[in-house]
């Protein structure tokens, strides 16, 4: 008989260990950055489909601004863009992920805010998309003015800034609306575009995405002029590992400092004879700058050689020869008006 | 470990050392279990407290104070962003009783029709009836859901061109069915007494007329009294007073029709889902509960010379429903219970609003909680008094 | 006074009483409110017929491209689903590869056509689907044999939400049978803390315990420890499943006479060996059927996992038809899922039926 109560008592913590072990995946030992050294791979956490900044094409290739700053690190870190894994993530989950260590990085344009920096534990990388929110119409209803949207029923995401602006601005104006708030990116784009809802609002970018690559002829909606908030979408690392938040934060800025620099994809093996001393730094000749990130001193250099600089990225992905037509407007580099501006790598 | 129904208590126990005795090891084991259940909660309560302070996630209820900021489509509780979370919450939990409440009635109206139909002694309508049961409770009731919500929302005209169902007063369209609002009046409060009044005069009436029944065997009517209690004097106080009745018209205007009620294009589809999937399964327990009476009693029915209909009224049903009532407890929490699945299709019930609120606080284990723990409650409070009922109705063995 | 002395002739019966008139006078003409209602029924059914038929057969487009389909007076636009089709059944599974899944959806469909056959039940059967799990982990995973390594952060589709379905059940079974002995013990704490387990997963929604496992199950481990979506969700299912079978399995614990448990004790089997060789082997047989239906549910109900983002049949057609030129064509979608969805359902709802007839007949010797 005792024999058999052993029995029962090894079963029940045999199959809880069984439980655990079988899909724990013991990872990160001390930092983030021997993790990803060791794993061969840096864990991205990107949205699960928003041309422009993260989808996937059928044949499971990502493409999109914040892919490709996943690639810029895994570049600087690993010295190969594909060592990315993705994980597509929806609104609710993306923080979850990268507060549990499922991801060494959230670049999926997640707005920069108080709140999240602070009370969810997390740290912002230099923004790479300065980004307002904006509502899209249809132009049958000859709306020109979000003014205009008094008593309107508006499609909305939960779980995100855009949801909580809407209300605000709503309410700064005196008005009235109906929210449809719906999880999936797809199913509130459907709602939308079917006619349940008079406005879709997210960031104007997002708009743009949407248009582009959801409407059956893009010609029949327009975006309103006003933007209701400041939306300034950047990448997010987890708080208390300084040395993986400096190579993030090191890594999109590099991407500016090189179109700053006139650094490209394309002519970075040749820059590295230049004898500009900050070129000289950025690509390496100069050694210093990536012992300072415990990384190798062609970094920057992999980084954009991967990806190009973040003009590139912006006109590959966004930019007016893609669906989505935007301006680089307040992304253009602060030597052009813009609001782009890199700390100095030195 | 014992098992004591076996009783096998021999009168001088044999000696054997104390860990071989039965009533030791049992306690010894239920000891084990509870330090082993302790251990493993402590663990991941540890784990828990340690990842939300390294992580620095705030904790406590404390954010149900804090203004939500967010706006919910349709709410029968006043709210508006500048509201708290505690009152969305509260809000939700209202919206998700209403979807539970419309729903389990319609979904018990139509299943019995259709457990009834199964069995009808028409083929017709027998095939149609199973065909209807099995096409839906053999597909997932999220894909219903999308379904119903394409359909009403990609079928449906815009507002401008809205079906008018009743010209001037009854609107269908991708915004909801819209419907007039009644205007208050003095008269309609004396027509609800007078409506309570003649309730109560029903139930003396039929108290009566079985006493009746029973002394001289004699029937009395029973269906026209009852309407004339319940709407007659309601119906003369209104017309002597000028049939008041003013109705708001629904009015478009701007985006949408203005005044009168709504029923959004979300909760039809959530009804509609919920109530034909759960009436599926209904059905089934109908069917079942009314074939669990023996033939001999429709035989014996017939035999006293009632009519189908009485025999099935007087005397299958009851019998039948001892039968039934303890499955349609677990289907009315299912329903409950599935009407959570609003999330996807965005009609704002707890799940939903709660949802949202995860999302703007990042607090998941409180959003978590209060979910279970108001659908607990709601779970206890349906299956508690299903089993008043269902005690009520049991069989009294004489 | 006469005799008859050759029998009467043989008359035929009424032709009102037999044949096609009889059968229509006993089914669906019986009385005068039953043909008023086969005549609504009829005129419902003629409705239904001359709006479907036109719509999904004769004006159908089977195969081309949108344009086809939203060519005036065009039909259901079938041409959605071979378009679709492989991205519907498999997801982001790497698209030459797709045969792998199909081949293991295929080896599924086998064993479970062969488990239904009562001959086959016995030991070889259980090892048989042993093997198919290994089976299924070399051909969904690859990385052996000269297949190409596919992360299972790929998997979507039919296999999906086959493999979690089945998982789930293999994995809540025997929690269920532990829970359901626990809910029957004499022992109050074990008892308790059972009760309170099925009853609280019971009491709450599954998409509740979908959101814990997926916002809470990351916060139960040490910094470090990471379980990923699939598993979570997994998870999630095996708890909720595990609930529900305990009170199957306990409906057959309870179906047990006592006399058989009496019988045991008085054999001298100790509580295990009684159970083991006695009750459950009993028991559990009683509830296959009930399992079956459990089952159903659960292969309906990973549909759900579209809330935390994962791509399964349901999601996977949903994103598909998601493409803008084949947007409007979410009905054919919605049907053609559906049906794949109907045709699991039903046959082993139908399998279950014939099973509790032939147990029952079985038992009632």
């Amino acid at each position: 008989m005792s024999k058999m109560t052993f029995t029962f008592v090894n079963v029940l913590a045999a199959g809880a260990v069984a439980l655990l072990a079988a899909g724990a995946a013991q990872a990160q030992g001390a930092g983030t950055l021997a993790a990803v050294k060791q794993r061969g791979a840096v864990n991205c956490g990107v949205n699960t489909s928003l041309p422009g900044f993260s989808s996937p094409d059928a044949q499971g290739n990502w493409t999109g601004m914040d892919v490709d700053t996943c690639k810029a690190i895994a570049a600087s870190v690993l010295g190969d863009a594909k060592k990315v894994k993705y994980f597509p993530l929806n609104a609710q989950q993306r923080f979850a992920a990268l507060q549990s260590g499922e991801i060494d990085l959230l670049a999926r344009n997640t707005t920069w805010t108080q709140t999240r920096d602070t009370s969810l534990g997390l740290n912002f990388a230099p923004v790479t998309f300065f980004d307002g929110q904006g509502f899209m119409v249809s132009k049958k209803l000859g709306v020109k003015s979000a003014k205009e949207l008094n008593g309107a029923t508006v499609c909305v995401q939960p779980g995100t800034t855009t949801e909580l602006n809407l209300a605000d601005y709503f309410r700064a104006n005196k008005m009235d609306f109906k929210p449809v708030v719906i999880q999936e990116l797809s199913e509130v784009e459907a709602a939308f575009f079917a006619g349940r809802c008079d406005a879709y609002t997210t960031d104007s970018s997002g708009l743009a995405s949407t248009r582009a690559a959801r409407a059956a002829n893009a010609d029949d909606y327009v975006i309103l002029p006003e933007l209701i908030s400041k939306e300034p979408l950047a990448p997010a690392v987890r708080q208390g590992d300084d040395e993986w938040y400096n190579i993030v934060f090191w890594t999109v800025t590099a991407l500016v400092e090189a179109e700053e620099l006139g650094i490209t994809s394309k002519n970075a093996d040749d820059m590295k004879k230049s004898d500009n001393p900050a070129v000289k730094r950025f690509l390496g000749v100069t050694p210093g700058m990536g012992k300072n990130l415990n990384l190798a001193e062609d970094w920057a250099y992999n980084a954009v050689k991967a990806v190009g600089n973040y003009g590139e990225v912006f006109e590959r992905n966004v930019g007016k020869a893609t669906p989505l037509k935007l301006d680089r407007g307040v992304n253009a580099l602060w030597t052009k008006g813009g609001l782009q501006y890199a700390m100095p790598v030195r | 470990m014992t098992d004591r129904r076996s009783g096998a208590q021999v009168a001088e126990k044999p000696k054997t050392a104390f860990w071989n005795d039965r009533d030791v090891r049992a306690v010894l084991f239920q000891i084990l279990i509870v330090l082993g259940v302790l251990a493993a909660g402590w663990y991941l309560v540890h784990n828990t407290l340690t990842n939300l302070e390294s992580r620095k996630i705030a904790t406590g209820f404390s954010f149900m104070e804090r203004e939500a900021g967010f706006s919910i489509g349709e709410s029968l509780v006043p709210y508006s962003a500048a509201d708290t979370y505690a009152r969305a919450i509260w809000a939700g939990i209202i919206n998700t009783l209403v979807i539970s409440v419309i729903g389990i009635f319609l979904a018990t109206i139509l299943g019995t029709v259709v457990g009834i139909a199964r069995l009808s002694t028409n083929w017709l309508v027998a095939r149609i009836a199973s065909i209807y049961v099995e096409v839906l409770r053999n597909t997932p009731l999220l894909l219903q859901l999308f379904f119903w919500y394409a359909l009403v929302s990609e079928a449906l005209p815009g507002v401008r061109e809205a079906i008018r169902i009743i010209p001037d007063y009854v609107f269908l369209s991708q915004k909801g069915l819209r419907i007039p609002h009644i205007v208050a009046n003095d008269i309609h409060g004396w027509m609800f007494a007078l409506f309570l009044g003649g309730f109560a005069a029903t139930l003396f009436w039929r108290r009566a007329a079985a006493k009746h029944q029973e002394a001289t065997g004699k029937l009395r009517p029973l269906f026209w009294p009852t309407v004339g209690f319940l709407f007659g004097p309601a119906a003369l106080v209104w017309l002597f007073a000028g049939a008041p009745l003013e109705l708001i018209k629904p009015v478009l205007r701007g985006f949408d029709f203005q005044g009168g009620g709504t029923f959004s294009p979300e909760m039809i589809a959530l009804l509609v889902g919920l109530v034909t999937y759960t009436s599926t399964f209904i059905a089934e327990n109908v069917r079942a509960g009314i074939l669990s009476v023996s033939k001999g009693q429709w035989e014996a029915a017939r035999a006293l010379g009632l009519p189908n209909n009485r025999s099935l009224r007087l005397i299958i049903l009851p019998q039948a429903l001892r039968v039934i009532i303890p499955p349609m407890t677990s289907q009315y929490l299912n329903l409950t219970k599935n009407s959570s699945l609003a999330v996807a299709i965005g009609y704002p019930d707890l799940v939903s609003i709660l949802n949202t609120t995860i999302n703007q606080t990042g607090q998941g284990i409180e959003g978590v909680a209060l979910i279970m723990a108001a659908y607990l409650t709601v779970s206890l409070s349906i299956s508690g008094f299903m089993n008043w009922y269902n005690k009520r109705i049991a069989l009294v063995e004489r | 006074m006469t005799v008859q002395t050759t029998s009467a002739p043989i008359e035929k019966p009424p032709v009102t009483e037999v044949g096609a008139i009889g059968w229509l006078r006993a089914n669906l003409f019986n009385s005068k409110s039953n043909s008023v209602l086969t005549i609504v029924c009829f005129a419902f059914i003629v409705y239904v017929i001359q709006a479907v038929v036109p719509w999904a057969f004769l004006n159908a487009v089977w195969t081309g491209t949108p344009k086809d389909c939203q060519a005036p007076g065009a039909g259901a636009c079938w041409a959605v689903i071979g378009e679709k089709n492989r991205f519907t059944l498999f997801g982001r599974y790497t698209y030459d590869e797709q045969w792998r899944p199909a081949l293991a959806i295929g080896l599924f469909l086998l064993l479970v056509g062969a488990s239904c056959i009562r001959r086959l039940w016995g030991k070889a059967l259980i090892w048989a689907w042993v093997g198919q799990v290994f089976m299924w982990a070399i051909l969904m995973w690859g990385g052996v044999l000269g297949l190409t390594f596919v992360n299972h952060e790929q998997w979507g589709g039919l296999p999906l939400t086959l493999m979690m379905s089945v998982v789930a059940i293999v994995v809540a079974y025997p929690i269920g049978i532990v829970l359901a002995l626990g809910r029957r013990s004499d022992m109050p704490a074990a008892r308790g803390l059972c009760v309170a387990y099925i009853e609280l997963i019971r009491g709450v929604p599954l998409i509740s315990v979908l959101f814990m496992a997926s916002v809470m199950i990351p916060l139960f481990f040490p910094e470090g420890v990471s379980v990923d979506k699939l598993l979570r969700a997994q998870i999630g299912f095996t708890l909720f499943l595990s609930a529900y079978l305990a009170e199957v399995v306990r409906a057959g614990l309870q179906a047990i006479p006592k006399g058989q448990y009496e019988a045991a004790d008085a054999l001298g089997l100790g509580y295990w060996a009684k159970m083991r060789l006695i009750v459950l082997p009993q028991a559990l047989r009683l509830v296959i059927p009930p399992m079956v239906n459990s089952f159903i549910s659960t292969f309906k109900d990973t549909s759900l996992v579209i809330i935390i983002g994962l791509v399964d049949l349901l999601n996977a057609g949903k994103i598909a038809v998601n493409d803008p030129p084949w947007r409007s064509f979410y009905v054919e979608m919605y049907i053609y899922i559906a049906l794949i969805y109907f045709a699991f359902c039903f046959t082993m709802s139908k399998f279950s039926q014939r099973l509790e007839r032939d147990l029952s007949k079985a038992t009632s010797r």
